[in-house]
């Protein structure tokens, strides 16, 4: 037998940890990413990553890092890999260190660590205000001597369009397209990696994300019969800088540093922020949670802003009114500036507006998948994973790996800030050892790929772009996306309702056909970017259904997802042994029984077939009741 | 900050070997508009000042935060990234051109494959043993040196500063100054600098630092503030002593 070859789709932190990992071990790798893998959005993040190397005197442990994951994530993340992550955590950032990333130092030349949501110690390592990017091409300068060296190829603008399964269901190659050429081809492979990132386009443009982040590969592999996991938990983050085209992240920090939110008392006040004197605002954060004020959680803060500006009908800005002010305005410029300088310099470049002198308009953004495509992992004796186990990130179709944001693992119904940037590249540091493992064990007279196989689905690829650019409807992919972005920011958002939900799953079914019928408006057969763009609107269309779907039967609240009429409120001053609060604890015990799982979404002709199941709580029981006051 | 319409004149070209031509549309304004989203709202409907419906303009972006480097392009003539110019503060009609440089894909769509062969040229890695785990710490920097390298690794590829430098482009082999200032960075690193000779010998031949007109065009357009010229003079000084090295050094 030659030796085996593998397949990474994606160049973001997760498929070129990946890619290394396969790479040392000396197996062949072929790179697909739909551009420079050095521009995937992984060079977004600014906050940083988190490892346990308790630098700051604070006796940080690796229990702890565990311990707030898990209830970060509302205990639905399976949690031997959790623990494994946390583990691994220091010697991974000690090896991007030697990969030569610019982390931020202290006096003694040691790493800088700081804090961050929903931790007590200092635990993130960041690199100044762009830790993503650096991260991210810390790896890409080593898969770039690989490269060099011959040992990795790179296709870069190139889209994965569909999985190779052979007679048993196996995964032995892709289709993938030539975004210049509009070629369709097929590589075959002896396994193959998707690490294909997030799906934050779903909500476009109130969404933080790149807009490469679509889902669209991970939902090609649930077509073909990848379960999907845990997807209607999305989180939104509270404060986010609106823009026409996205939705720019304006860190937690704004607040943490004093900044107030507030809104006009008055609904439709368009006098200038600074003229409304201070009797006629409504400073809601401060008014609904008088104990935590601006600072309340991110979910917390995330559905006041909702319910101000949607049901309330007080929001700012021209968008139907859907904005509200971070105002810092009232701060020292000074201080302000050398603690919040890169945002405000976010700010000021995009909104032309000085935040000093004038408050942000701010509003709460779709900004990170929690579920993707469902992955197994195998359990060790001391309650990690296996090392080395072939099922550590593999799909439920044999021979695809998921990994990085694409993935549902580590984060449950919610994600703990600077741990998916780790998540992202622990997984795919696993990912590839776990496919070094299955190539290792394959059978040595597996065969060939039956060449009929790779012929028809090429065909079949190939048959998709014919008809798109065939099609002469109303509408184009452009404008649908558009109502697709409105359709879930609306009705499957930061707060959900189950008529709603079942009125957003008509939607996607009617958005669905007018796709089928929607005209491209070229019909240029080189670099057609129309034409990708109308399939990627086609698989997120798909993925729309599987997250309304999950959230219409999910009847509680957990993390990301809130429906109000299942939510079970703490008795107000009520303690433990008060029989009310005894009575609440019951009942959050009866809901963990019928709830604490881990939704499954199978692909059928008749859309998502939903199914449930455990989740492993061996590391920590979920035992009491999460209560903040 | 302007409700009037606004007004674009794009050059387009429909292959790599085809001749460019120019449109000119005009399209609602908003104030909070940038030249990507003006491009998104222009492809929902592409229609010309004329009258004539055309093709969605082709060209590159992604993180619209000026990070990623994908969606530069010419602007009013000067390059630039495209997602971070407000179209409030420039003159209208707004031009766009592709990047100038480097090989037209389609419309402003181009490819910067050689800023990529200039960092495989120049060897813009640290280059270590394997990325398991070595069960040690990482050299220390201080934080002075780390603040220095902090400023280059921040470079995104965006290609702004080859546009516009004079040496660099299709008639000269010149890497440009990405590529320099990278090599820069890897010979600062403590593990970096095992491989600093070879670095310097990469670009001490032909099409590296010597060719370099010193006209410094690339620092004042490199959105990232990168301090390329001072790279340069950097990697002039190490390669001096890298000249006489090989000249009288030990062997
Ligand atoms: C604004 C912002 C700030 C953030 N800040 C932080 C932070 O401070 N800390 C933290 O821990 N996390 C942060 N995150 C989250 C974190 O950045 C991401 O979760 C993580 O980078 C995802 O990495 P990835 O490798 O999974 O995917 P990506 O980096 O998104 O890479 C996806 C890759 O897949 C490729 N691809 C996709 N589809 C196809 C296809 N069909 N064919 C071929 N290739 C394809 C793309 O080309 C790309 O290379 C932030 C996120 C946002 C939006
Ligand atoms: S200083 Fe050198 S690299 Fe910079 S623009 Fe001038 S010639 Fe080009
Ligand atoms: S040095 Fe500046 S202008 Fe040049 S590629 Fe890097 S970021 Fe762009
Ligand atoms: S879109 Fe990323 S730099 Fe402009």
């Amino acid at each position: 037998m030659s030796t085996p070859n593998v397949i990474v789709i994606g160049g973001g932190l997760g498929g070129l940890w990946a890619t290394l990992r396969i790479a040392d071990a000396g197996f062949p790798i072929t790179l697909f990413s739909l551009f420079e893998v050095k521009r995937s959005h992984s060079v977004c993040a600014q906050g940083g990553i988190n490892a346990v190397l308790d630098t700051k005197g604070q006796h940080d442990s690796i229990r702890q890092h565990i311990i707030d994951t898990i209830k970060g994530g509302e205990y639905l993340a399976n949690q031997p890999p959790v623990k494994a992550m946390c583990e691994d955590a220091p010697g991974l950032i000690h090896t991007f260190e030697r990969m030569g990333v610019t982390f931020s130092r202290t006096p003694e030349g040691l790493l800088d660590q700081r804090l961050f949501g929903g931790v007590k110690n200092k635990r993130t390592c960041f690199a100044g205000a762009s830790t993503g990017q650096q991260l991210l091409y810390g790896v890409d300068q080593q898969v770039r001597r690989l490269e060099s060296e011959g040992k990795v190829v790179k296709h870069e603008w190139w889209e994965f369009l569909s999985l190779l399964l052979d007679a048993d269901g196996v995964c032995r190659g892709i289709v993938a397209m030539d975004l210049n050429s509009l070629e369709v081809r097929a590589f075959t492979a002896d396994a193959v990696v998707v690490a294909s990132g997030g799906m934050g386009q779903l909500y476009a443009p109130k969404s933080t994300t790149s807009t490469n982040s679509t889902g669209a590969a991970a939902s090609r592999c649930y077509r073909q019969g990848a379960w999907m996991a845990n997807a209607e938990f999305f989180q939104f983050h509270p404060t986010a800088m609106m823009g026409h085209d996205k939705n720019r992240l304006m860190s937690e920090a704004a607040r943490g540093e004093g900044g107030r939110i507030w809104v006009p008392k008055t609904p439709g006040d368009r006098r200038p922020p600074k003229t409304i004197p201070e009797a006629e605002r409504f400073y809601f954060l401060e008014e609904f949670f008088p104990a935590y004020g601006n600072t309340v959680a991110r979910d917390e803060a995330a559905r006041a802003i909702w319910t101000v500006t949607r049901q309330m009908g007080l929001g700012i800005g021209g968008d139907g009114g859907d904005r509200v002010y971070l105002d810092l305005t009232h701060l020292d410029a000074a201080f302000i500036g050398a603690r919040l300088g890169a945002i405000l310099e976010i700010y000021r470049k995009f909104a032309g507006v000085d935040p000093m002198t004038e408050p942000m308009e701010i509003f709460p953004a779709a900004h990170y998948g929690m579920g993707g495509l469902w992955v197994d992992f195998e359990r060790s004796a001391d309650g990690g994973i296996q090392p080395d186990s072939p099922r550590n990130h593999a799909t439920n179709i044999p021979g695809l790996y998921a990994c990085g944001e694409c993935d549902y693992a580590y984060h449950g119904a919610n994600r703990l800030g600077a741990n998916s940037l780790l998540s992202a590249s622990y997984s795919g540091r696993v990912a590839g050892e776990s496919v070094v493992s299955y190539l290792k064990g394959l059978a040595v007279d597996r065969g060939g790929l039956a060449p009929a196989i790779p012929q028809a689905e090429v065909a079949c690829q190939q048959g998709i772009n014919a008809e798109l650019m065939r099609a002469e409807g109303a509408d184009t992919p452009y404008l649908i996306q558009k109502e697709l972005g409105a359709l879930m920011t609306t009705k499957v958002g930061v707060v959900r309702s189950n008529p709603e939900l079942t009125s957003a799953l008509g939607e996607i079914q009617v958005l669905q056909e007018r796709l089928g019928n929607a005209r491209l408006g070229e019909s240029s057969t080189w670099a057609n970017q129309s034409l990708a763009f109308a399939r990627q609107l086609g698989d997120m269309i798909e993925l729309a259904a599987v997250v309304a779907q999950g959230a219409l039967a999910r009847d509680e609240c957990r993390g990301a997802h809130y429906k109000p009429a299942f939510h079970i409120p703490i008795p107000e001053g009520t303690f433990a042994g008060d029989p009310e609060f005894e009575a609440y604890r019951d009942r959050w015990h009866a809901n963990n029984a019928q709830w604490l799982k881990t939704t499954i979404a199978e692909h059928t002709r008749d859309g998502p077939k939903l199914s449930y199941q455990e989740v492993d709580l061996s590391v920590y029981a979920p035992t009491e009741p999460r209560d903040y006051r | 900050m302007t409700e009037q319409p606004i007004h674009l004149r794009i050059r387009r070209q429909d292959r790599p070997d085809s001749a460019p031509y120019w449109q000119e549309f005009t399209i609602p304004g908003h104030p909070d508009h940038n030249i990507v989203s003006l491009l998104m709202a222009l492809r929902e409907n592409p229609v010309t000042v004329s009258g004539e419906r055309v093709d969605p303009i082709v060209w590159e972006h992604n993180c619209m935060e000026e990070v990623c480097g994908s969606c530069a392009m010419l602007i009013n003539g000067v390059p630039r990234p495209s997602c971070s110019a407000l179209v409030a503060e420039l003159d209208q009609p707004i031009r766009l051109e592709p990047l100038p440089k480097f090989p037209v894909v389609r419309d402003l769509l181009v490819d910067r494959r050689r800023i990529d062969q200039g960092l495989k040229q120049v060897k813009a890695w640290i280059r270590i043993d394997g990325v398991w785990d070595t069960h040690e710490g990482a050299p220390r920097i201080g934080p002075d040196a780390w603040a220095a390298d902090y400023l280059y690794s921040r470079c995104m590829s965006c290609g702004c500063c080859m546009a516009a430098c004079p040496q660099f482009g299709p008639h000269s082999a010149f890497l440009g100054p990405a590529p320099l200032a990278q090599a820069r960075l890897m010979n600062a690193h403590p593990t970096g600098r095992y491989d600093k000779t070879e670095r310097l010998h990469a670009i001490m031949a032909d099409g590296g630092l010597s060719d370099c007109g010193n006209a410094q065009n690339c620092v004042r357009v490199c959105p990232k503030e990168i301090p390329l010229t001072t790279a340069i003079g950097e990697l002039g000084r190490q390669t001096t002593v890298q000249l006489l090295k090989d000249l009288f050094g030990p062997r």
